[in-house]
């Protein structure tokens, strides 16, 4: 039904990949979905009727399993370059394993936060805490499938470093620290502004 | 050197100067979607995707337009009998005794749906995505855009959502009715009216879909005007067009993600029982128990979006008319650099002016200085790019064909509605002013007929570049005339009745003395209005004639314009140049230069000549 996309490639004058750019203002476009709901939060904040509530204990495991993930990412996408197949399969697999390792995590935190009485509809800033949290956890969910499709690429294609597929893992990369800084703001940003 | 065109000089001097990209050496050649779906249905090629925008832009203008018909007949005509549209509107015209009145329910969302479908549907969608997919690639030298797949997907995110905006006039309970703001609490509560009910989360489904669309769109351009640029083509060698469409794509990547969040919290309220804007509610005595939001903060996330909105749909229009008013001038733009920073000044200034669509909703007088002071600045870029386009047009060797009279009568719509812009973006005269048809008056003006403006000129200047054909200019000058005149005797005559108090969105006006007096203009307005109406629909032929039966496009370069979508084949071809993709050697505003009429931006400089400007 529909023909192969034709692949645009950069032309030589310009020094980004298109679709790295791509990815870059599609980011930005996150930041500003991000942006809005904490900036939201800030001015009801100030309006009064607020809940003050802690943050749940488990997300501080859950951070340092999103931030080791991070890490087991950058040295996947290092081993791919050098063609260390070995490397790069278990390293990839173990960036999966983190990353649905965080979104159970984060599940429990949410059970945990629930347990102490802080719900959904009661207070705004309840609503709030589960709406960031949970718009967080969905964009996790797209870094997540797209590291399934890696793996099973990983273990099915034969391994062979070219430059569309160096370029595919770079933008994982990108996305995958992407994720994880904007937990780390947001983290950050619900401890102290609460 | 260039006085006369022959026929494949371009081309000659294409393969001679251009750059070789290699992109026919692996490429699918001739069988590159060539089946029907392909090619016409789920195409990847940006100039069928305009095509595609432009269309069904069109269809949802007829449908805006045609309701905008329906509820000025009841303004203009409140006791008339209405049995005749009952075939078509069915319960919601109610009869009693014999005589049909519209039913206030439907009128209010036949307003909110012609709000909702001109902002969105028809002047974001159907004249950035249009020419947006259309001109940057042609403009810049690029074979499509950055990624032709998410281009595609941007139009049927597009498509779905205008058919489930569509699926929702059909509704037992009617769309959604609460104005095309969709101001809580009317919006967040099903049980506010019937079209809260269904209809409104049919409408929320629909725009986050077309959020969607239009992210994926704005990306695309984005990357390509920075990525793809052919050799030579530097930011300051780009057409003022490329330029508004890349501002335009900053904005609405920005801005659209803002109200998304809106909308999601939006979609809580309505679905999971938050309480993120409802506050103190009292519903048939009873007080409602979900308490602890703010009203004020949906409007804070929408305006966030609603205003660089505006900019969103003006600034393609300007881009255009400044295109088109350099080539049928025959002259430069004037100001080329001063036009570009003022398009990036109001693309800045937009972001921080939201709060003047709420002086009225509570917010501190005092941060109301503040949008008010940028509010006003907004009025220096403008009246810079309505001076430089003035200036061009002064002592030019114009051609008054429909495209040019088009972008003339933008300025003209530019003015008239900018002015009144001033007086609105004063929170001391807006204590007057807000909420009355001098609102609607102005916003009309400045973005509605003036965007339409600026998309007829484009569509009337591109025209052959999308179907190899023209458009027929004796319709085309009568639709001028006709939109120009109507335009003015529509919405002239709604400034009085809103300086003397009379609001908006009312269904009607019999039982109020201060307002019942403006009953014989109110007819006025929608006598004209009716006229306008059936104006639109001679271009609509004209646009469906001229595809098979309009004058053949004969010359590769009809307007003897500068600018590189003319360079390609008359009959247009996957990767837009046949060869080599051309380099390019100076602006795109070299007309009258050193005695030549014009010089094409991929002639390469005469020794000694001084390029750019």
């Amino acid at each position: 039904m529909i023909a192969q996309e034709v692949k645009m490639e950069s032309n030589n004058f310009s020094r980004v990949n298109p679709q790295l750019f791509s990815l870059w203002v599609g980011m930005a476009s996150i930041v500003m979905l991000f942006g809005a709901m904490t900036s939201a939060y800030i001015v009801k904040k100030g309006a009064g009727n607020w809940l003050e509530f802690s943050v749940p204990s488990v997300f501080y495991i859950s951070t340092a399993v999103i931030v080791l993930s991070s890490v087991t990412m950058h040295a996947a996408r290092n081993a791919f370059r050098r063609s260390q197949e070995g490397a790069y399969k278990f390293l990839i697999l173990a960036t999966f394993i983190l990353g649905l390792a965080f979104l159970v995590l984060q599940y429990q935190g949410w059970s945990q936060l629930y347990g102490n009485g802080v719900d959904l509809k009661t207070n705004v800033a309840g609503s709030f805490f589960y709406l960031i949290t949970w718009f967080h956890a969905a964009h996790i969910l797209g870094g997540i499938g797209a590291l399934l499709a890696s793996v099973i690429n990983a273990y099915s294609l034969k391994f062979k470093v070219t430059d569309h597929r160096k370029n595919r893992v770079e933008m994982l990369t990108h996305y995958w620290h992407f994720v994880d800084v904007l937990w780390v703001y947001l983290l950050i940003f619900l401890i102290y502004i609460k | 050197m260039i006085q006369t065109e022959s026929k494949y000089q371009a081309d000659v001097l294409i393969e001679e100067q251009g750059f070789d990209d290699h992109f026919h050496d692996h490429h699918h050649g001739d069988k590159y979607q060539t089946g029907f779906i392909g090619h016409y249905v789920f195409s990847m090629d940006h100039k069928v995707i305009a095509r595609q925008f432009l269309i069904t832009g069109m269809i949802w203008a007829i449908i805006g337009a045609a309701m905008s018909v329906i509820f000025r007949l009841q303004l203009g005509f409140p006791e008339e009998n209405l049995l005749w549209i009952k075939p078509l509107l069915g319960k919601w015209i109610e009869v009693t005794d014999g005589v049909g009145k519209l039913s206030p329910e439907f009128y209010y969302a036949l307003v909110t749906m012609h709000g909702t479908i001109l902002v969105f549907f028809v002047l974001t969608a159907g004249l950035s995505g249009t020419f947006s997919n259309l001109l940057i690639p042609l403009q810049i030298g690029a074979r499509d855009m950055a990624s032709p797949f998410l281009n595609m997907l941007s139009y049927w995110f597009f498509f779905l959502a205008g058919i489930i905006m569509f699926y929702s006039l059909f509704l037992n309970t009617g769309p959604f009715s609460g104005g095309w703001t969709a101001y809580p609490p009317l919006s967040a509560l099903p049980q506010a009216s019937t079209g809260s009910a269904s209809g409104m989360t049919l409408w929320l489904v629909s725009l986050t879909l077309f959020v969607v669309s239009v992210l994926l769109g704005g990306i695309n351009y984005i990357t390509t005007v920075l990525n793809l640029r052919t050799k030579g083509m530097s930011l300051f060698r780009m057409p003022l067009t490329i330029w508004a469409f890349f501002v335009t794509a900053i904005l609405g990547l920005l801005s659209f993600p803002v109200l998304a969040s809106g909308f999601f919290m939006l979609i809580f309220d309505r679905s999971l029982g938050t309480s993120f804007y409802l506050s103190d509610i009292f519903i048939g005595g009873q007080a409602l128990d979900r308490v602890g939001g703010s009203p004020i903060l949906y409007q804070h996330l929408f305006w966030f979006l609603g205003h660089p909105e505006v900019y969103i749909i003006i600034l393609p229009a300007m881009g255009i008319v400044s295109e088109v008013l350099a080539v049928h001038s025959r002259k430069p733009i004037f100001g080329y650099r001063a036009m570009v920073f003022s398009i990036l000044a109001i693309g800045f200034l937009s972001f921080i002016v939201w709060a003047h669509h709420m002086f009225m909703s509570g917010v501190n007088p005092f941060i109301s200085n503040f949008f008010v002071f940028f509010t006003l600045i907004i009025a220096i870029p403008s009246a810079v790019k309505v001076f430089n386009w003035i200036t061009t047009l002064y002592g030019g060797n114009i051609r008054l064909n429909t495209a040019m009279l088009f972008a003339i009568g933008f300025i003209s719509m530019f003015i008239s509605g900018g002015l009144t812009g001033i007086f609105l973006g004063n929170s001391s005269i807006d204590i007057q002013m807000h909420d009355t048809y001098f609102v609607v008056a102005h916003f009309h003006i400045v973005m509605g007929v003036a965007a339409f403006f600026g998309m007829f000129a484009g569509i009337y200047h591109w025209y052959p570049k999308m179907y190899g054909r023209f458009m027929n200019e004796t319709i085309g000058k009568v639709h001028f005339w006709g939109t120009m005149l109507c335009a003015y005797l529509i919405f002239w005559p709604m400034h009085y009745i809103g300086m003397a108090g009379v609001p908006r969105r009312y269904y009607s006006f019999d039982t109020f003395d201060a307002f019942k007096q403006f009953s014989d203009m109110n007819k006025f307005i929608t006598v004209a209005a009716i006229v306008a109406f059936f104006v639109q629909l001679l271009f609509v032929l004209n646009f469906f004639y001229s595809i098979w039966k309009g004058k053949k496009m004969t010359k590769q370069n009809p307007y003897d314009a500068t600018t590189l979508e003319w360079t390609t084949p008359i009959e247009p071809i996957h990767g837009n140049w046949p060869g080599k993709i051309p380099s390019v050697h100076r602006w795109a505003y070299d007309y009258n230069k050193d005695q030549r009429e014009y010089v094409p931006q991929y002639i390469p400089l005469e020794e000694g000549e001084v390029g750019d400007h």
